[in-house]
């Protein structure tokens, strides 16, 4: 089944700060260094607060654990609970449609969601309040049919109480989950045939449907305040016990970085001009910061050089009389200007270039930066002193 | 019947405490620093001994699994991981204990990870079960409070942790390498073996990977002796055991029974009987959808257990999910339906599972409305060969079973819808 992020997604992403701190939380329950552990449930949790698996949440957990976007991307698109398109307001319905539920009526549960949502699964119904699909095996076979809505179960079911379980839903009433047919969990409907000895009479709710009673709304989103946040692993003096008594697993294999963050990076150290340090390959060089350049921002372009006096941009490694020309068209006459390029700004060159990927590449900034104090590199030296581009034409 | 006494589930329905007061007073966290107290090799050799096997589906020996780990550490730690992953269709046991009776989980989680020298321990629980989580959680919550985890747990002098992490809905995170893949935080993909997780598991470290059922029965055979525990069940197959019944019973349910009980008495005294009584009943899938389904009348004398079941019908115990068919299925489509789960769950990793399971269900398609040709069920038994035994897990063998036991078991079926929708008159068989 083809699963690709939305077409239309949200400008940003922010766990509420009960979330934010329990997805911290979570983290402290592996060890050092394998925190990518976390990101199935920090997905979930961004989904329980959104709704869905937004791009921008799947960034934010990616940033979060130090992982590059395209693995936290693989992890949603891989698991089929990471809902990547919208969902109802109130609820998405999942009807367990495999063989135990299909022969106990399935079929008619999923008809009675074609008629009051939406014909398509991961539809919106009219008044955007239900989404619906059918899901395989939950695992609450002995309780067929059944469906899950929000985070409940809620089995034994037919499509007169399934109808009425929609309806109220939509008007917003709280109804107890569990089985809907008057069981009280997994015993046999006739009464216990084994346990008896055993009878002390029972509570109200079985242990699923007493935590949702608890609260009174297992549609609610959760916003993270609803139940206090415990970590009784890590120990009053700070140290998780058994993780302390044995020895450290072996590290995990260094995460690529994400290429956002690698031209980043770049950006701010001063890249070696030494040809070993070079990418090996130059197309793959220049595709980096072109992969990068997510947003552009126009620098700052004169018309003319102050003072009709123009530095020498030749100067500058890289930069050859055509390249000058250029740049000068555009607007850039002084060591100053290219000095203070910010990454946006040099993505907005870059795409106006035929060179794409050498500002960062032949580290023009930081040449610019040096050149701009008077200060001599190695090549501008000799550029002066050999006149390189003399004949060059 | 196996007696009250001799349940260790005693709470399975939650209809008493499911606190750690309640717990206590049903027997469990009784004496536990006691039976670590007599060491590792004790453990392990009793569990060899009760003749415990696996509750997750393949039924390897608990007690040899666990003497696979390192005697000595080389510095790495050791994990146990529980598989909570519990969603094989018709199965549906692990969720009883994790939500009604958690505290045998728990403590079975301490004395096991003891015995492998392991101080961590992940419960890897199915992403839907989200009640199930928060009552396993508060339950492991309060045994932090009460000193039975952490430091010195349950005063054992044992250092140790349970941690709960859950995953997002996938059946293949159920295998356990794609289990350990996914708790490393990726894809469930299941790995080569060699290396065993034994040798390297979670993190690069030893581990190992036990079901709910296997890890929660523990310590009741600890305190009882493993006599007790092997004097249930035939030779080989010993034990109690929790089968779910679903499907066309008249009260379908959850239940700890001897194992070797035979069918007819598991579904007279607990599920009320067939609906439409025994001579209603057309096939049943006695342990789970991975496994063969056995036609009706060879059901009715059967006996539940490892061996009885692959022995004597070609079928499997598995994790002892019951799916009931009465003769009102459509018992191809009921088998088209495992195809599509197992086409929907397949990880992609291996073409043959990719590409097979897709091919197959497509087929399925096709016979369930009769619009094929009849050399096309063996062309489909061959593919369903071509899978099987040749995917780096089980799943492409358990995607290819259900098929091979429907053309076995009701190859005229498929010939006479095919025949009917041919000739445009209805089938004998649907005429009867």
């Amino acid at each position: 089944m083809l699963r690709r992020l939305h077409s239309e997604q949200p400008d940003s992403f922010a766990f509420t700060p009960a979330n934010q701190a329990w997805a911290e939380a979570q983290i402290t329950k592996y060890p050092e260094g394998r925190q990518a552990s976390a990101v199935i449930p920090l997905l979930w949790r961004a989904q329980e607060q959104e709704g869905w698996v937004t791009k921008p949440a799947i960034e934010a957990v990616a940033d979060m654990l130090g992982m590059a976007y395209i693995r936290v991307l693989e992890v949603a698109s891989f698991y089929f609970m990471f809902q990547l398109q919208p969902t109802g307001s109130v609820a998405n319905i999942q009807i367990c449609g495999t063989t135990s539920c299909m022969i106990c009526g399935a079929e008619d549960l999923v008809a009675v969601c074609k008629e009051k949502i939406a014909e398509k699964p991961h539809t919106l119904s009219a008044d955007g309040k239900f989404t619906w699909e059918e899901v395989e095996c939950l695992g609450a076979c002995t309780n067929a049919p059944m469906a899950q809505i929000g985070k409940d179960y809620y089995e034994d079911l037919t499509v007169e109480s399934f109808t009425r379980l929609l309806d109220d839903l939509a008007a917003g009433k709280v109804v107890a989950p569990g089985p809907q047919n008057g069981r009280y969990a997994a015993e046999p409907k006739s009464g216990l045939t084994s346990l008896t000895e055993f009878d002390s009479g029972k509570t109200q709710y079985n242990a699923s449907a007493q935590l949702a009673m608890d609260i009174k709304d297992g549609v609610k989103r959760i916003q993270g305040d609803e139940v206090p946040l415990l970590t009784p692993w890590v120990g009053k003096d700070g140290v998780v016990a058994g993780r302390a008594a044995e020895g450290q697993p072996p590290k995990a294999p260094e995460a690529p970085k994400p290429a956002v963050k690698q031209a980043e990076e770049a950006a701010k150290a001063a890249p070696k001009k030494s040809a070993a340090a070079e990418p090996a390959s130059p197309e793959g060089a220049a595709a980096k910061p072109e992969d990068a350049a997510g947003e552009e921002t126009k620098p700052l372009v004169l018309k003319e050089a102050l003072g009709g006096l123009p530095d020498d941009l030749k100067l500058l490694k890289g930069v050859g009389p055509k390249l000058e020309e250029k740049l000068n068209s555009l607007g850039f006459f002084h060591f100053e200007q290219i000095a203070d390029w910010t990454e946006a700004e040099v993505a907005w060159v870059d795409a106006r270039l035929k060179f794409k990927g050498r500002i960062t590449r032949d580290g023009w900034i930081e040449q610019a930066k040096r050149l701009q104090v008077g200060d001599e590199t190695e090549f501008a030296k000799r550029a002066k002193a050999e006149g390189i581009y003399k004949d060059d034409e | 019947m196996l007696k009250d006494q001799d349940r260790i589930f005693t709470n399975l329905y939650g209809m008493h405490d499911r606190n750690l007061a309640g717990a206590k007073a049903r027997g469990h966290w009784d004496g536990t620093a006691g039976i670590i107290e007599k060491g590792r090799d004790w453990i392990i050799q009793t569990m060899k001994d009760s003749g415990l096997r696996g509750r997750g589906g393949a039924g390897f020996p608990t007690g040899l699994k666990w003497s696979f780990m390192p005697k000595e550490s080389d510095g790495r730690p050791a994990y146990l991981v529980i598989n909570a992953d519990e969603s094989e269709p018709g199965t549906c046991k692990d969720r009883e204990i994790m939500r009604h009776d958690p505290h045998t989980l728990i403590e079975g989680a301490l004395i096991a990870s003891f015995a492998m020298n392991a101080h961590t321990c992940y419960i890897y629980l199915r992403g839907e079960y989200i009640r199930e989580r928060e009552a396993l959680q508060a339950a492991i919550d309060e045994c932090y409070d009460k000193g039975l985890l952490g430091k010195n747990a349950a005063g054992s002098g044992w250092d140790f942790d349970v941690f709960l992490h859950h995953g997002a809905g996938a059946y293949i995170c159920g295998e356990e390498t794609a289990l350990i893949e996914s708790l490393e935080g990726k894809k469930g993909m299941p790995r080569m073996k060699p290396p065993f997780p034994a040798g390297a598991g979670l993190y690069g470290c030893p581990t190992t990977v036990n079901n709910v059922e296997s890890i929660a029965v523990v310590p009741t055979i600890l305190r009882r002796g493993a006599d007790w525990f092997a004097s249930f069940g035939r030779q080989n197959n010993a034990g109690t055991k929790l089968f779910a019944i679903s499907g066309h019973v008249n009260n379908p349910c959850v239940v700890e029974e001897a194992m070797s009980i035979g069918f007819e008495e598991l579904i007279e005294k607990h599920c009320g009987g067939i609906r439409g009584g025994w001579d209603n009943l057309l096939a049943v899938i006695p342990g789970g959808s991975s496994v063969p389904c056995v036609r009706g009348e060879n059901m009715r004398d059967a006996i539940m257990d490892f061996d009885y079941l692959r022995g004597e019908l070609g079928s499997g115990l598995g994790t002892a999910a019951v799916i009931v068919m009465d003769k009102q299925t459509d018992i191809i489509k009921a088998i088209w339906r495992l195809s599509k789960f197992y086409k929907h769950e397949s990880c992609g990793q291996c073409t043959p599972c990719r590409e097979g399971t897709g091919w197959m269900m497509r087929v399925m398609d096709r016979l369930v409305k009769g619009e094929a040709e009849l050399e096309e069920i063996d062309m489909l038994w061959d593919v369903t060969k071509q899978v099987e035994g040749h995917t780096i897990c089980a799943l492409g063998d358990a995607a290819a079973w259900p098929i091979q036991g429907l053309i076995k078991n009701f190859r005229e079926e498929i010939e006479d819808r095919i025949r009917a929708q041919k000739t445009g008159r209805m089938g004998a068989m649907a005429a009867e």
